[in-house]
């Protein structure tokens, strides 16, 4: 046993992804799907996690990006338009899409700090929202697009639950690649220089613009990928699938598991999507102890549980 | 893009935004004040809002159905609103000491996340008390409508326009005239030395909140009585148009909030003219986004003293 532990870091890991990957036979259709939907919130929170966690910029309209890459999907590969694109080509380019999203977003909302920034990021998701319900001609508005292509690889279709699983845990593995690497990088410190703050940041020379820019790109194309998932897996999607309340889940999930920090995000996906699946009875409660969770780790653990360490450091000790 | 709207259409959406901006400047004095003094949005204002509404409803309920309203319009509206101003406020007190005090000195995303927190819990509260269920207005106030020229006002809205200006006339007077009011923008112009002034400051919060959730709450019945339909969400959408409205007027301001409200209301009620109205929504969102980005400080201009 003791050995196990004292191995080296990448065959622990290794053995983590292959006790994953052995799941789906063991657990069955219904929890494999679960599982799988838990995976794509884990994509969405590394990505809020690159805005919120590592630059500090308070989100609320994250929705908006998983949209895009849903809906550009979804317009491309459907009876629709009858145009029909195949799912690895439109991977890169609805995280294109929803990264010039991101960017976009980000121009305006540069000089805006918290509060100011949080609700404008909040109206803009909720736009999409409105303008993807209105604009019928274009996207079928409430009534959805339908029969959306599933991925493809030759003659094999993605069908089941499983199929979907080892995508979606696939997709896990290389964002959290993506986001440890960028914690590390040079865009990861200036990110979290900007976070501690700002004024002090770009008097050491950061450039402030660009690299506020940079995190809600980024961070929108986790989205991206995450909507395009989404789409084929779910095989329709309405614009309610794309509400505030998604947003709101996925920073719930970010807060509550650990801001910053990975296993926080993959520890807030489980829990907070995880466990209301697990007692689907009580759903109607789900929000309720929702918000009071959020009130509740604000006041005593406002760095989640499973915080970076800098975070614990950060947001810890209160005066 | 259709026909130019004729002006009795024009001057009958006037009267329109005028009323609702009159409710959004209600609600968007509650904004303003709790922002002015503890530099935080409210975020579960909208939830406040929305518990004044069902208050005033089954307040109104038992005096329908007991037959009192029928014969007593007055005095039914007087203890609608009355009730409902009571339980906002205590909401709101319990609200600031249970989400926000807790939070004052914590970084500003802690109070933010809270205040979400709080709205959607409030939200679930409502929905689980009135098992999800719309609820409907008793119909107690008078039809009719008086003419003035070539528009018709209803006596709602008559009553609204008067009655929030009524509100906002008596809020003014209270913040610019009684030792109170002195206090409150003493606190919101510098906190540590209202303190040293010998300033209540924690006093002064809780007035605050109990003022803008008064407002609030007056709002919220009046909206019901307008609209009839209630819903546990209902704070939602004009909680984020009412914050609006007050970074529109300028934040911390309390006429900038009164001018904010109209300004929504009148820009909403014009623009489906040219809009489709399901865009009308998309109207304040736009707005706001705009006003941030070009003039965050507002028309009136922000009243917040520098933090540190």
């Amino acid at each position: 046993m003791a050995s196990l532990i004292m191995c080296p870091r990448w065959v622990r890991y290794l053995a983590l992804v292959g006790l994953i990957s052995a799941l789906p036979p063991l657990i069955g259709n219904y929890w494999t799907h679960v599982l799988a939907y838990i995976g794509i919130y884990i994509m969405l929170g590394i990505g809020l996690n690159v805005v919120v966690g590592f630059a500090g910029l308070l989100d609320l309209g994250y929705v908006a990006f998983y949209a895009i890459g849903a809906y550009g999907y979804a317009l491309l590969a459907s009876p629709q338009f009858c145009i029909h694109v195949p799912f690895w080509v439109m991977i890169p380019v609805c995280v294109a899409m929803a990264s010039l999203g991101g960017a976009l977003l980000g121009i305006p909302v540069l000089r805006m700090r918290g509060d100011y920034l949080a609700i404008v990021t909040l109206g803009f998701g909720e736009i999409i929202r409105i303008v993807l319900n209105n604009l019928d001609s274009v996207t079928n508005g409430p009534k959805g697009v339908l029969r959306i292509d599933p991925p493809s690889i030759g003659p094999f279709e993605f069908t089941t639950p499983t199929h979907y699983y080892y995508l979606i845990l696939a997709g896990c593995l290389v964002s959290v690649f993506i986001a440890r690497r960028l914690n590390d990088s040079r865009v990861g410190r200036a990110w979290i220089a900007m976070r501690e703050d700002e004024d002090a940041a770009s008097l050491m020379g950061i450039d402030v613009v660009k690299y506020k820019l940079m995190a809600f790109a980024i961070g929108a194309s986790f989205a991206g990928v995450g909507g395009i998932i989404f789409a084929a897996r779910q095989g329709s999607i309405f614009p309610d699938d794309f509400s505030l309340m998604v947003s709101i889940n996925v920073l719930c999930l970010i807060i509550i598991g650990g801001m910053g920090s990975i296993p926080g995000v993959i520890l807030g996906a489980l829990v907070l999507i995880g466990i209301p699946e697990v007692l689907r009875a009580v759903s109607l409660y789900r929000m309720l102890a929702f918000g009071a969770l959020l009130v509740i780790m604000m006041i005593f653990r406002p760095m989640g549980f499973i915080p970076s360490s800098r975070r614990r450091l950060e947001l810890g000790r209160q005066e | 893009m259709s026909h130019v709207p004729s002006p009795e259409v024009i001057a009958d959406q006037v009267i329109n935004g005028l009323t609702i901006g009159g409710i959004y400047a209600l609600i968007a004095l509650g904004y303003t004040l709790v922002y002015g003094i503890l530099f935080m949005i409210n975020f579960a204002h909208g939830e406040i809002f929305m518990f004044g509404s069902f208050a005033g409803f089954f307040i109104l309920l038992q005096l329908a159905e007991s037959g009192f309203a029928a014969t007593n319009v007055v005095l039914s509206v007087v203890a609608a609103l009355l009730g409902a101003m009571l339980v906002s406020s205590v909401l709101g007190v319990i609200l600031e000491r249970v989400a926000y005090r807790p939070l004052r000195r914590a970084p500003r995303l802690a109070p933010l996340i809270s205040a979400i927190g709080a709205s959607i819990f409030l939200q679930n509260v409502m929905m689980l008390l009135v098992k999800a269920r719309m609820q409907i207005y008793p119909d107690v106030f008078p039809e009719g409508a008086i003419g003035l020229g070539p528009v018709s006002i209803s006596y709602f809205q008559v009553f609204i326009i008067l009655g929030s200006v009524a509100m906002m006339a008596g809020l003014y007077l209270f913040i610019k005239r009684t030792r109170t009011g002195k206090a409150m923008r003493a606190v919101a112009e510098d906190k540590d030395t209202a303190a040293l002034m010998g300033i209540d400051v924690d006093r002064i919060i809780v007035t605050t909140f109990v003022v803008g959730s008064a407002l609030a709450a007056v709002a919220g019945v009046m909206v019901g009585m307008y609209y009839t339909q209630i819903n546990h969400m209902m704070g939602f959408l004009p909680g984020i148009k009412a914050f609006t409205a007050a970074v529109l007027g300028g934040i911390g301001n309390v006429a900038g909030a009164m001018l904010g409200g109209y300004v929504l209301g009148l820009a909403e009620a014009l623009g489906v003219l040219v809009l489709p109205a399901q865009y009308k929504d998309v109207i304040a969102f736009s707005l706001l986004v705009i006003i941030l980005v070009f003039r965050p400080r507002g028309i009136l201009g922000e009243v917040v003293s520098e933090r540190a």
